[in-house]
C-alpha cells in the first residue's frame, strides 16, 4: 500500500473528499496500531494475557471496564452541577456526602476513591490539579485532558495559579481567594462553579449546557453567551 | 476507606502543624514542595489505608489518618506573585506531620 492510498482512504472513511470545500494540505493521519509497538505496549500486551490465562480477570471484565470509562463524560458532572444550582436540598447533599447525592442520580462512582465537592463562592476560587500524577475525578468526568496531566499545567498551578487561570481566561478578582486543591490521596474533587447572573429562569437541562469540564475542574467559567 | 484506626486523630481543624521535612525511599504522596513547610489542619478526613505499603502489594496496615492541610501560599513561595489570602491545600497523611515549631523551612 501506498502512502498516498492510506491518506485517500481514510478520508473517504470519514466523509471527507479532496475538491472543491477541502484544498488545504495537512498531515496523514497514522494508523494507532502503525510501526513496532513500543516496550509498554508489549509489557501491556504480555501481562493482560497472562492475566486472563490464569484466570485473573476476563477480556469481558476489561471490556466492561472500558465500556463502564466511556460512559462516564463531563455531561454527567454538568447534569449534577446544574442540578445543585436548582435544588439547595441537592446541593447541601452534594457538598456533605458528595458519593450518596451522585447515588441520587443513579450515578455510582465506586469505592476506589472518595469524592468531594468544594464550592465556589465570591470569596473562593478553586481549582483542583494533582502534582504527584494525573488523580482525577474519571468516574463522574471520564478521562481527564491531555493538559490536567502535562508537567507544565501540575507545576505552574501550584507556584502561580493566578497565571495560569488568567490564560485559561478565568481572571479571579484579588479581593478573592485562590484556593489550589492538590489530590495527594485518596480523595477526588469535584469544583461547583457559581452559578451566573441572569440565568434564574433556566431550566436544569439548559443550565447544564453551559456547565463546561474546566469549569468543574476550576479552570473555566460557566458563561451564559458562548 | 476511613474505617476506624483504633486510634484518635492526634490532630484537631486548627492546629498548627510542619510538614517533616525528611526523604522518602519509593513510592511516597506527600509533595517535595511541602515538605518542611508549616500549615494548619482545615479537616481531619479520617483513617486510611497505607500508600507507602499498599505500593508494595502490603495490606496497607495500620491505617493512616488523613488530614487536609491548609498552607499561605506565600509561605510556600518566597515570591508568590498573587494577594496574601490565596491558599493551598493538600491532603497529608499523620505521619508526615507534626506540630508547628516556628521553624519553618524557607525555600
Amino acid at each position: 500500500m501506498t502512502h498516498d492510498h492510506d491518506h485517500d482512504h481514510a478520508h473517504d472513511e470519514h466523509g471527507h473528499h479532496h475538491g472543491n470545500d477541502h484544498e488545504h494540505p495537512h498531515p496523514p493521519q497514522k494508523d494507532h496500531d502503525a510501526g513496532p509497538m513500543s516496550a509498554y505496549e508489549v509489557l501491556e500486551e504480555a501481562v493482560r494475557s497472562l492475566l486472563i490465562e490464569k484466570g485473573v480477570t476476563t477480556a469481558d471484565e476489561i471490556a466492561a471496564q472500558i465500556d463502564l470509562m466511556d460512559s462516564r463524560t463531563p455531561a454527567l458532572g454538568a447534569k449534577v452541577v446544574a442540578k445543585a444550582w436548582t435544588d439547595a436540598a441537592f446541593k447541601a447533599r452534594l457538598l456533605a456526602d458528595t458519593a450518596a447525592a451522585l447515588n441520587e442520580l443513579g450515578i455510582d462512582i465506586g469505592t476506589l476513591a472518595e469524592f468531594r465537592t468544594i464550592e465556589n463562592t465570591p470569596g473562593v476560587h478553586n481549582v483542583v490539579v494533582c502534582t504527584l500524577c494525573s488523580c482525577y475525578p474519571k468516574l463522574l468526568l471520564g478521562i481527564p485532558p491531555a493538559w490536567y496531566k502535562s508537567l507544565a499545567y501540575r507545576s505552574r498551578v501550584v507556584v502561580d495559579p493566578r497565571s495560569v487561570l488568567a490564560e485559561f481566561g478565568v481572571r479571579v478578582p484579588a479581593g478573592t481567594e485562590v484556593r489550589v486543591h492538590d489530590s495527594t490521596a485518596d480523595l477526588r474533587y469535584l469544583v461547583l462553579p457559581m452559578r451566573p447572573a441572569g440565568t434564574d429562569h433556566w431550566s436544569e437541562e439548559r443550565l447544564a449546557g453551559i456547565v463546561t469540564r474546566d469549569s468543574m475542574i476550576g479552570t473555566a467559567i460557566p458563561e451564559t453567551q458562548a | 476507606m476511613s474505617a476506624g484506626s483504633g486510634r484518635p486523630p492526634r490532630f484537631r481543624a486548627g492546629e498548627s502543624v510542619q510538614v517533616a521535612g525528611r526523604e522518602a525511599v519509593g513510592h511516597c504522596r506527600t509533595p517535595w514542595y511541602l515538605r518542611g513547610h508549616a500549615g494548619v489542619i482545615a479537616s481531619v478526613h479520617g483513617a486510611y489505608h497505607d500508600p507507602e505499603r499498599l505500593a508494595y502489594h502490603k495490606p496497607g496496615l495500620p491505617l493512616k489518618v488523613l488530614y487536609k492541610v491548609r498552607f499561605r501560599q506565600a509561605d510556600l513561595w518566597r515570591d508568590y506573585k498573587g494577594p496574601a489570602n490565596d491558599h493551598l491545600e493538600a491532603d497529608i497523611y499523620e505521619d508526615w506531620l507534626g506540630p508547628a515549631d516556628g521553624k519553618e523551612r524557607g525555600r
